[in-house]
């Protein structure tokens, strides 16, 4: 790349804001409603989904309250079960999936690959608007008096026995669906065409691989939970019994078509975080990914192999004894490439010159929880220890260790690792610090003890639960605290850098991605002219000759 | 800071950097315009592909009930009305042709020709709906819609029904498996519906088109949008050519 | 330490009585539990092998040790080492899962069955001697207990954690699954699918008694009738004896001794007589013609409880002559007509609600 078509940077203490950016290209509420430019739709994105976060959010601490006292004695039966609904619906569809794609993603693609925006930019505003459609009308199945189907809408009890807003709230994820089938066609397209000159398949940043693979399973998977949806909602409206065991239908069926589409989604969930990890792992050592090509592939693995796995939701539910057996060795398969992931991201810490900035500590937490939630996925994988511990605490215990000590770290991780390229400002570090530590420790506090509290036997969605567990019960519900208040400082603090944090400048990282060449914050058209990628990606060694060689010349 | 950047440097002194690229439906943030028609159509597949694995739920629970409830599918497939079906299938396949040409007289930038061609699919599209609502009407005379109406008395009792050829030369079945007959009714209507009502957001789509391609907006050079649309079309008609052999004809007996 | 000694006294006992391990009190427990240590260690094995690379490479490598950054590429040995490795270790999870999968759900022929049925939100349990428990279940050391379970409503799932057994309790389908208990005492049984508004409290209470004990509580708690008597009674006053009269040119297939049997049926193909298709025969009654026989059976569904369907079933199991269904007929006029099919969408009374 010509030293001139990527602006060089000074450093940080005399970086001043860049007069002209994306955000105050254009003023007004309406110069965002109906904008195209991919980075205002990420901020969009970035409010909304932070809103439903906290409601989600809002609504674990209703459950940990509730679960403080083995009697259900703050809120009736009926209401907890609303509670731990609401939390699944509003933290899935409407926090996790989008969480990483439609923020950081939508951000950054384009810039990493050399482009101006997606391939669809309307396409993109669209996905958002469907996105605060479906999140509307879950807000509104919550005013109107709730949902307790459990997220998971299984049938016949979705169909035919609970008499709660339940339409209301498949629509919301039908809605809420397409708008991630659409920012995933969108990932692909521009991935696939967008690429700027010499941006080939391998010199794509991890982060863009990543995207790749999880675009894949919005594209594949959603539409069938969209169908499952659909089918849910016409038997409860027309009450036919395609489900209904009592007319011949197969309750199974359901299950079947849901977790065709929702275990992909943990892939969905989980793929755009590892990417996140990739760079800030490779950024914060200096030192290009270890396996850059492995750790590709295995991106690509996950999101193959995840779409053959979805029976093991359903290993005691009498299905055959022989397809459970496929489905088991299947789910062994896929956690392999997890682990791949893994290793290489530790041994890119090897001979590397690491230091310890926040998304580094998260990136940290990422790699340790991470690395938890997994292996306990592979007792729930292998059949027999299956038996015991599915739908317990334990499978709760599994999937949050996963999700949110494996995404929302990578979450936090890449807010904290861009928000100087989106925001153009920093983030005070030592309260930042403060809050990944604190995330850390509240979370194992709030999640381990619910692996005991598994293999105990408590079941999982219980409003009241025998005496014993209670000890547990109230070290998980402090934990929850410490967690709650982990995540509510970012919110203040990263609000105030917003006006007080210091200048970022281009490169506060010194890394080497393409979107760290630009301006922070970008201009709307990213690039003043098209970057031509002429150096493998994470390759240090161009920075460094980049910056020197620029000194001589500005200087 | 870079002398470059600190230039204000506006959208439309960024378009203008273009001007060679002449079009003005060349959307800035496409290097060229072979670029954007590419990534146009590469979309449209992805999303059709979206829409196999939509439609492919339903045709799953299709295949897995037809192979428990054999007789019952066999029977309720019987009463679907053949010669109607038969019909929109000409229709949809005329109106698929119209559209190729009208993908045609695009790019060879005919542009009254394209106009006539969009009517004319739009037409044979309306058409495929009018026979749809003349059997979905058939269908709700004989109590076959799932839901509290429902019947099973013409699978129970065919010799009840002498003006139903093909269903009076049936064996009546069971009152048990009669039931699961409602089934296959739902399957019919969600699949049919569901095709339906992609042929309703296809002819919505095709008044726009015909509005815009009468101000001759794709007749110059501009496809993209026709061609798309025509990839949906197709897929539409595709869906169709599974659904009539799959829903109407699979247990057609030879004539008696 | 200022802490009052009541407040002390209140936080002993508490922490005492809270569990951290479950019983083992079946005879499968221990070999779930050697399963889950295995995996426990594996876990901890490849959480400090992570845990041990991050902190070595994080302390060794930090930038005021090492102020530039070696690059390295990969290496295709050590990419090889740990795809492999871990790929053996989850294949060794997973054959050793697979075969106590197995080991749970296929139980051994000398099982005792005992029916359970869950509904919206209790647990019935029907002795095949006759006794009735809701959200209760008795059952004996050192004897193997097969459960045949099916629910009235919505998905339910049995679950006894001391035995390390779940299954699914699914509507319109059998599910089984059996235990040998090994400690006489009393354990939790829970059921761990949502299943509605009450789903937390659809617990209850597993009994394992002696041997001995067991005796005494079956003779204590009868209600006098066996499964398999009021299944008779139903038998008759279903009309089933009409067409079932064990008679050679009786209209339906002589019932005793199918159980069990392979029946070859009217398109040819061979079933193995179990619970759950002498359930479906009678629910879906055309799908299940015994060859040589005409399709003139009406469908029961929507007629019979589950209950009762348990009791039919149980009575049909028991059938090995076909003495009693030639007591139990009534008037025996088999070429009378089938009994009326019933007119579509009504539901008429439940024999045994």
């Amino acid at each position: 790349m010509s030293a001139t078509s990527i602006v060089s940077l000074p450093d940080q203490s005399t970086a001043t804001m860049p007069k002209r950016h994306y955000i105050n290209n254009e003023h007004g509420l309406l110069s965002w409603l109906l904008t195209a430019d991919h980075k205002r739709i990420a901020i969009l994105y970035l409010i909304s989904i932070t809103f439903f976060f906290f409601i989600g959010g809002a609504f674990a601490g209703l459950i940990r309250l509730e679960l403080l006292t083995p009697q259900s004695d703050l809120v009736a039966a009926d209401t907890y079960n609303k509670f731990f609904t609401m939390h699944g619906i509003v933290m899935i569809f409407l926090f996790l999936v989008p969480s990483v794609p439609a923020t950081l993603g939508n951000f950054l693609i384009p810039i990493m690959l050399g482009a101006k925006d997606l391939a669809f930019p309307k396409i993109n505003l669209l996905s958002w608007y469907l996105y605060m459609i479906g999140g509307t009308l879950t807000l509104a199945a919550l005013v109107l008096g709730g949902v307790d189907t459990g997220w998971t809408f299984t049938t016949p009890l979705s169909t035919h026995y609970l008499n709660t807003h339940v339409v209301t709230a498949a629509t919301a994820i039908f809605v809420a669906g397409f708008s991630s089938i659409f920012t995933g066609l969108n990932f692909i397209v521009t991935i696939h065409r967008m690429r700027a000159p010499g941006m080939t398949w391998f010199r794509m940043p991890l982060f863009v691989w990543s995207h790749y693979a999880a675009s894949l399973l919005m594209v594949l998977g959603t539409p069938v939970l969209a169908i499952a949806i659909v089918l849910v909602a016409l038997e409860r409206l027309i009450g036919i019994g395609v489900f209904d065991p009592t007319k011949g239908g197969d309750p199974l069926l359901f299950q079947h078509l849901f977790w065709f589409y929702s275990h992909p989604a943990v892939y969905i969930m989980i793929l755009p975080g590892m990417g996140v990890i990739s760079e800030v792992i490779s950024t914060f050592s200096r030192k290009r990914v270890f396996g850059y090509s492995a750790v590709a592939f295995s991106s690509v693995a996950i999101a193959l192999f995840g779409f053959f796995v979805w029976e093991h939701h359903m290993f005691i539910m009498g299905v055959s004894n022989y397809s459970a057996l496929v489905f088991s060795l299947l789910t062994m398969l896929v956690a392999v490439p997890s682990a791949i992931k893994v290793f290489n991201w530790a041994f890119t810490l090897q001979k590397g010159s690491i230091t310890f900035e926040t998304p580094m500590l998260y990136a940290f937490a990422f790699i340790g929880l991470f690395t938890i939630g997994g292996l306990t996925g592979v007792f729930l994988g292998a059949l027999g220890m299956d038996i015991h511990l599915t739908e317990t605490y334990f499978i709760v215990a599994h999937f949050h260790y996963v999700m949110v000590g494996g995404m929302l770290m990578a979450f936090l991780a890449g807010i904290h690792f861009w928000w100087p390229k989106m925001t153009g400002r920093m983030y005070p570090e030592s309260l930042s610090k403060l809050s990944a530590v604190t995330s850390f420790i509240g979370f194992n506090l709030t999640f381990m003890p619910q692996f005991i509290l598994g293999y105990l036997g408590m079941p999982r969605r219980y409003a009241s639960y025998p005496a014993e567990f209670q000890v547990l019960n109230v070290l998980s519900t402090a934990g929850a605290t410490v967690l709650g208040v982990g995540f509510m400082l970012p919110l203040l603090y990263l609000g105030w850098s917003l006006k007080y944090g210091a200048i970022a400048g281009a490169n506060p990282w010194q890394a080497t991605g393409l979107e760290w060449q630009i301006q922070s914050p970008p201009l709307t058209e990213n690039f003043i002219e098209t970057p031509i990628m002429d150096h493998e990606a994470y390759d240090y060694e161009w920075l460094e000759n980049k910056t020197k060689h620029e000194v001589t010349t500005v200087g | 800071m870079d002398s470059a950047l600190t230039t204000p440097h506006t959208h439309e002194a960024h378009a203008h950097e273009h001007e060679h690229i002449s079009l003005p439906q060349h959307r800035h943030h496409f290097e060229t315009e072979e670029q954007q028609r590419e990534a146009g159509s590469f979309g449209m597949w992805l999303f059709l592909l979206t829409e196999i694995m939509f439609f492919g739920g339903m045709f799953f629970a299709y295949l897995l009930y037809r192979n428990w409830y054999y007789p019952a599918f066999a029977a309720a497939s019987n009463q679907l009305n053949v010669p109607m079906g038969a019909t929109n299938t000409v229709i949809l396949i005329s109106s698929g042709f119209f559209m190729a040409l009208g993908v045609w007289a695009s790019e060879v930038r005919k542009k009254k020709t394209l106009v006539i061609m969009l009517l004319l699919t739009t037409i044979f599209g309306c058409a495929f709906l009018g026979v749809k609502y003349f059997e979905y009407k058939e269908k709700y005379e004989l109590h076959h819609i799932p839901g509290n109406n429902f019947s099973i008395a013409m699978f129970v009792n065919p010799q009840n029904y002498p003006q139903y050829p093909d269903t009076y030369a049936e064996k009546p079945l069971a009152p048990d498996m009669a039931q699961k007959t409602q089934i296959f009714f739902f399957l019919y209507f969600a699949m049919t519906g569901m095709h339906a009502l992609h042929m309703i957001i296809g002819i919505g789509l095709l008044v726009w088109l015909i509005i815009r391609a009468q101000r001759g907006d794709f007749t110059n050079g501009y496809v993209a949008p026709i061609e798309n649309f025509g990839l949906y079309w197709h897929f539409v008609d595709i869906v169709w050519l599974f659904l009539f052999p799959l829903l109407y004809l699979i247990n057609r007996h030879p004539l008696h | 330490m200022g802490i009052s000694p009541v407040l002390w006294q209140f936080l002993t006992k508490w922490m005492h009585g809270s569990a951290l391990f479950p019983a083992e009190a079946s005879t499968i427990s221990p070999w779930v539990d050697a399963l889950y240590f295995s995996l426990l260690l594996m876990t901890i094995f490849g959480l400090v092998v992570v845990g041990v690379l991050l902190t070595v490479f994080a302390i060794r490598y930090r930038r005021e040790k090492s102020p530039v950054a070696t690059q390295i590429e990969g290496s295709t040995l050590l990419e090889a080492t740990w795809t492999i490795i871990p790929l053996a270790v989850f294949l060794l999870m997973f054959v050793w899962g697979a075969l106590l999968y197995f080991r749970i759900y296929n139980p051994p022929t000398n099982a005792m069955n005992i029916y359970v049925v869950g509904k919206q939100w209790m647990w019935k349990a029907e002795h095949p001697g006759g006794q009735h428990e809701i959200n209760a279940l008795h059952v004996p050391t050192g004897q193997p207990v097969q459960l045949t379970m099916i629910s009235q409503d919505v998905f339910h799932s049995f679950s006894i954690p001391a035995f390390r057994v779940k299954r699914e309790v699914i509507p319109g389908r059998y599910t089984t699954v059996w235990f040998n208990a090994t400690t006489p005492g009393t354990y939790h049984l829970f059921c761990t699918q949502y299943c509605g508004t009450q789903h937390s409290g659809m617990i209850g209470e597993i009994t394992v008694l002696t041997p001995e004990d067991y005796k005494k509580w079956l003779h204590e708690s009868t209600s006098g009738m066996s499964l398999a008597q009021n299944g008779e009674r139903l038998f008759a006053s279903m009309g089933c004896n009409q067409c079932h009269s064990g008679n050679a040119a009786a209209r339906g297939p002589n019932l005793a001794g199918v159980y069990g049997s392979k029946l070859t049926l009217n398109d040819g193909s061979k079933v193995l007589v179990n619970d759950a298709y002498l359930r479906d025969a009678i629910l879906n009654p055309s799908q299940h013609v015994t060859a040589g026989f005409s399709p003139i059976m009406p469908t029961y569904q929507g007629q019979i409880s589950e209950d009762g369907l348990i009791d039919l079933v149980e009575y049909i199991k028991g059938l090995q002559t076909n003495y009693r269904v030639q007591q139990t007929l009534v008037t025996a006029s088999s070429d009378e007509a089938a009994p009326p099919t019933p007119a579509a969408g009504t539901t008429t009374e439940m024999v045994k609600p």
